[in-house]
């Protein structure tokens, strides 16, 4: 059925277009011939297409715009007054004979636009002639599309200031007047069409409605044009009357789409004036009608003007704009009993937008907006996700405003907001805050601030919900507490004192952490930095306690192995300490060393002592020789061992590293190490490798090849040390 | 003609948010073939990071590397040169060459790559070289002072090799090279 409707239309929009245009034929061959009379008989009869029912707006507009080129080079004859065989006023008479009203109204305007230009007449009187009359014509759609006629032709006669036209007796008024008066009536017949036809074809009107709106808003437009109208008359006249109509016509859809286009059509400055009265005008709105939708739309254009300029700023104080928003959207709220959260939180974003462009000094205003907040959204149990969005917006636009975490740190509501957000959500705004912090590089520098922070990124620090059976991949767990480590780079301030207030501060955060594996992760890795951290603080070390500290904190073979090294290579550089106290230390890391789990491990950390107990230049005593004789042995035990658990030694590595420290302490001058130990060990090796028993290794024997081949080049040197290595026998 | 980046101790995200923005704006995915990584990235993200750059990553375990799958020490060949990788910890007394030429010795290589002492560092003597990368983001290590974020790129051509430094100094990427030739093929 509707398929056949619309063939049905396009049969008789083409019916209609071809009467248009043999009638326009035939006016045009009238005009030719100057014949007035019949050239206004066929213009009539061509208008008449219009007097149809039976299309849809679309459609219409089609033929009505086919109407209006044929009367504009109608209009176009009759300017010229050698055409006319007549006056302009008989003219104007001369039309009123056409039969219907509807084709006599278009050329009444078409000639009461000529009439206008001739100034034979003010050009008021013509207007409102013109104006009145249309009220002839009630039938919604034909109405709308005769008066946006009107105005397209009146356009550019106005007695506007300026403007040819005015005079004594023209004023702005006059047209001010003139326009009000259009749009009135235009949007009488715009909201009547809602209530034609049947209740079940409601949405197929709206949507022709919505087609037609631009003609009700060009009125609006025009008025915006009319240079005459300044302030004062904006304010006193022109904003009242349209509002008027706005809240009286109560029509949801005028009234959504009308305040919408004054909002857009007029100057910024004018609303920041008439701040109030176009706020107003809100609650008396329908109830149906979209408001914040609105409200967002005045507050971002409020916001980029004051963005536009620094100039402008000061009329915003002026006028109290901030406050007069806050009180409507309050209003609004109250009013609107039912609007879901996320409606008001959207409002609410907005007004932050607002302030945080036009008054970012005012931290105070802010937190107000989020105080607000937070009695909206308290008590309402879970959010939907549309308002946990809003939200995270909300919560994240003075973040990228101020660029500093320290000014969001001072908006006492802000955490109370972030109370109400969900785990999930909770962490997702807890990584944009750690993300704005890295990309700025703010450092937070005390130890208060430090707390406050961590209070508001709890979410991601320890697991807020302890029945939350959410399993998390454990990347995104992984990738979290990363990003948490990178935050604690920016906890930082010069004063070692308040330095380590810090760290003190973050320690004590763990202590209140739930114990739980995957929430051990976290400590353990703020302690593993924090260990890194006190390495720089400790200019005067208690080293027993480092000690213990570093292999407390290995729990694994491997990790005791890495911090013995780390011990090890650090007590090797270390020249503070007294003589008795680094003998003390390197007893004990030697000790340590020959603990450690596996014989190899064993054998290379002894070795590695070997360093402790040189002091360059000086001989000092036997203790590195007795050192490396302390590696040979576990070296040795190690070879047993491998005979008897596999019934054949194990490799000479071990033996092949020891020589080369031999080598090492040899080259450096230290005498206990003599040519004959050395010798003594090359042979050594050289038996076991050579041995039935002995698994072969490719890589002891390509090392053992290498010193061959050093102490070679040793030799090759000459001078003192080829003399030194010249007795070793390769 | 094959590119080589050492690169290591970036010691992210403990000691160092991300890479230098001029070093990463220097470093195109397809133009290097191996990348050599003394330890210490220290996550995961840095691993796939590097991956991204060039698949043929060799990596050997730093002090802090979470990923505990890494090797002590790592050796490979290209063209004519073999290379040494590892971390460089454990090699007492840290920084010295001596100690490190053993190791060299030892993994039978002609260069030989290890770090942990955040000082760059390429010596040469008539067997080979000893390279230290330093760190690529310049991160606080208790025995160097003043750390300036360094990475190095080897140009291994045949029986050459050109060692290009690249210095984050005062905010300005510097280069230095170094050449090198080996006297004869690898047996």
């Amino acid at each position: 059925m509707i398929s056949d409707g619309v063939e049905d239309e396009e049969k008789w929009l083409t019916a209609g277009i071809a009467g248009l245009q043999q009638n326009a034929f035939y006016m045009h061959r009238a005009l030719d011939s100057n014949n007035i009379k019949d050239a206004l008989k066929y213009s009539a009869q061509m208008l008449s297409e219009l007097r149809t029912s039976r299309l849809s707006p679309h459609k219409y507009y089609e033929l009505y715009m086919r109407a209006f080129d044929e009367l504009r080079k109608l209009e176009i004859f009759f300017k010229e007054e050698s055409n006319r065989s007549c006056s302009i006023i008989e003219l104007y008479e001369l039309v009123q004979h056409a039969g219907n009203i509807l084709p006599r109204l278009y050329l009444l305007c078409t000639v009461g636009s000529v009439y206008i230009r001739s100034k034979e007449a003010p050009a008021k009187d013509i207007l409102k002639d013109l104006v009145e009359m249309c009220r002839g014509i009630q039938h919604p759609l034909r109405g709308l599309f005769l008066r946006s006629y009107l105005s397209q032709v009146s356009r550019d006669k106005l007695p506007d200031i300026g403007s040819e036209y005015e005079g004594d007796e023209n004023t702005v008024m006059d047209a001010v007047e003139f326009v009000l008066q259009n749009f009135t009536e235009m949007n009488k017949l715009w909201v009547r069409m809602q209530h034609q036809g049947p209740a079940r074809e409601k949405e197929k009107r709206e949507k022709e409605r919505n087609e037609l709106r631009d003609l009700v808003g060009k009125n609006l437009h025009v008025l915006s044009q009319i240079e005459g109208i300044d302030l004062e008359l904006y304010r006193d006249v022109v904003l009242p009357r349209v509002l008027e109509q706005v809240v009286n016509c109560k029509d949801d859809l005028a009234q959504y789409y009308l305040m919408d286009c004054i909002i857009q059509v007029f100057p910024d400055e004018y609303h920041l004036q008439t701040l109030e009265t176009l706020l107003g005008a809100c609650p008396q709105l329908q109830p149906s009608v979209d408001i914040k939708t609105v409200l967002s739309g005045l507050m971002e254009r409020l916001s980029n003007y004051a963005a536009s300029s620094t100039e402008v700023l000061p009329e915003f104080v002026q006028v109290e704009a901030f406050a007069k928003l806050n009180n409507a959207i309050g209003q609004v709220i109250e009013a609107q009993a039912d609007m879901p959260v996320f409606g008001a939180v959207a409002l609410y974003s907005s007004l932050l937008t607002f302030t945080l462009h036009v008054h970012p000094d005012r931290l105070d205003y802010v937190d107000q907006i989020l105080g607000a907040c937070v009695s909206k959204i308290a008590g309402k149990g879970k959010l939907e996700a549309k308002a946990t969005k809003q939200i995270v917006a909300l919560l994240s636009a003075p973040l990228e405003k101020y660029n500093d975490i320290d000014t969001a740190l001072k908006l006492s509501n802000y955490p109370l907001v972030m109370e109400y957000l969900d785990d999930r959500t909770n962490k997702v705004m807890s990584n944009v805050i750690i993300q704005s912090i890295m990309k700025n590089k703010t450092h937070i520098s005390t130890a208060d601030k430090v707390g406050a922070l961590f209070e508001l990124i709890k979410g991601l620090i320890k697991d807020l919900d302890a029945n939350n059976d959410d399993e998390m991949d454990e990347d995104d767990f992984k990738e979290e507490q990363n990003s948490v480590a990178r935050l604690i780079q920016m906890l930082y301030n010069n004063d070692p004192e308040e330095m380590l207030k810090l760290v003190r501060r973050v320690q004590s955060q763990d202590d209140n952490v739930t114990e739980e594996e995957t929430a051990s992760a976290t400590p353990k890795k703020i302690f593993q930095i924090l260990n890194q951290t006190i390495e720089t603080l400790s200019t005067v070390p208690v080293p027993d306690l480092a000690l213990r500290l570093y292999l407390e904190c290995a729990e694994d073979s491997k990790a005791q192995v890495t911090a013995l090294y780390l011990i090890i290579g650090t007590l090797q550089r270390m020249h503070t300490f007294g003589v008795e106290n680094r003998d003390t230390l390197t007893h004990k890391a030697t000790g340590y060393s020959a603990k450690l789990l596996k014989k190899p491990d064993q054998c290379r950390a002894v070795y590695a002592c070997s360093h402790l107990f040189w002091v360059e230049d000086q001989d000092g005593v036997k203790d590195v020789l007795l050192c490396l004789k302390r590696a040979l042995r576990i070296a040795n035990a190690a070879q047993q061992m491998a005979n008897v658990a596999k019934g054949s030694s194990g490799s000479v590595m071990l033996f092949i590293e020891i020589l080369n420290k031999y080598l090492y302490f040899f080259e450096k001058g230290n005498t206990q190490i003599t040519v004959a130990s050395i010798q003594g060990l090359i042979e050594l090796v050289t038996t076991e490798m050579q041995s039935d028993t002995s698994t072969s290794d490719p890589a002891a024997d390509a090392f053992l090849a290498s010193t061959i081949r050093y102490i070679q080049s040793q030799k090759d040197k000459g001078g003192a040390t080829g003399e030194k290595f010249e007795a070793i026998k390769v | 003609m094959v590119l080589v980046m050492a690169i290591g101790d970036l010691h992210i995200p403990h000691r160092a948010m991300e890479l230098p923005a001029k070093f990463k704006s220097m470093l195109v995915p397809g133009k290097i073939q191996h990348i050599i990584c003394t330890g210490n990235l220290c996550i995961k993200e840095v691993h796939d990071y590097l991956k991204s750059l060039c698949p043929n990553l060799h990596v050997t375990r730093g002090v802090y590397d979470e990923d505990a799958r890494y090797p002590e020490t790592e050796t490979l060949t290209i063209e004519q040169f073999k290379l040494g990788l590892c971390h460089g910890h454990k090699v007492v007394p840290w920084g010295d060459l001596d100690s490190l030429a053993m190791v060299q010795r030892q993994l039978d290589v002609d260069i030989l790559v290890s770090g942990h002492t955040h000082r760059f560092m390429a010596y040469k003597h008539e067997t080979g070289m000893v390279i230290n990368p330093g760190s690529a983001t310049g991160s606080y290590c208790g025995m160097t002072y003043d750390v300036n974020p360094s990475i190095v790129l080897m140009d291994i051509d045949g029986l050459r090799v050109v060692v290009y430094v690249y210095e984050l100094i005062d905010g300005e990427v510097k280069v230095e090279k170094i050449d090198f030739k080996k006297t004869s093929a690898t047996t």
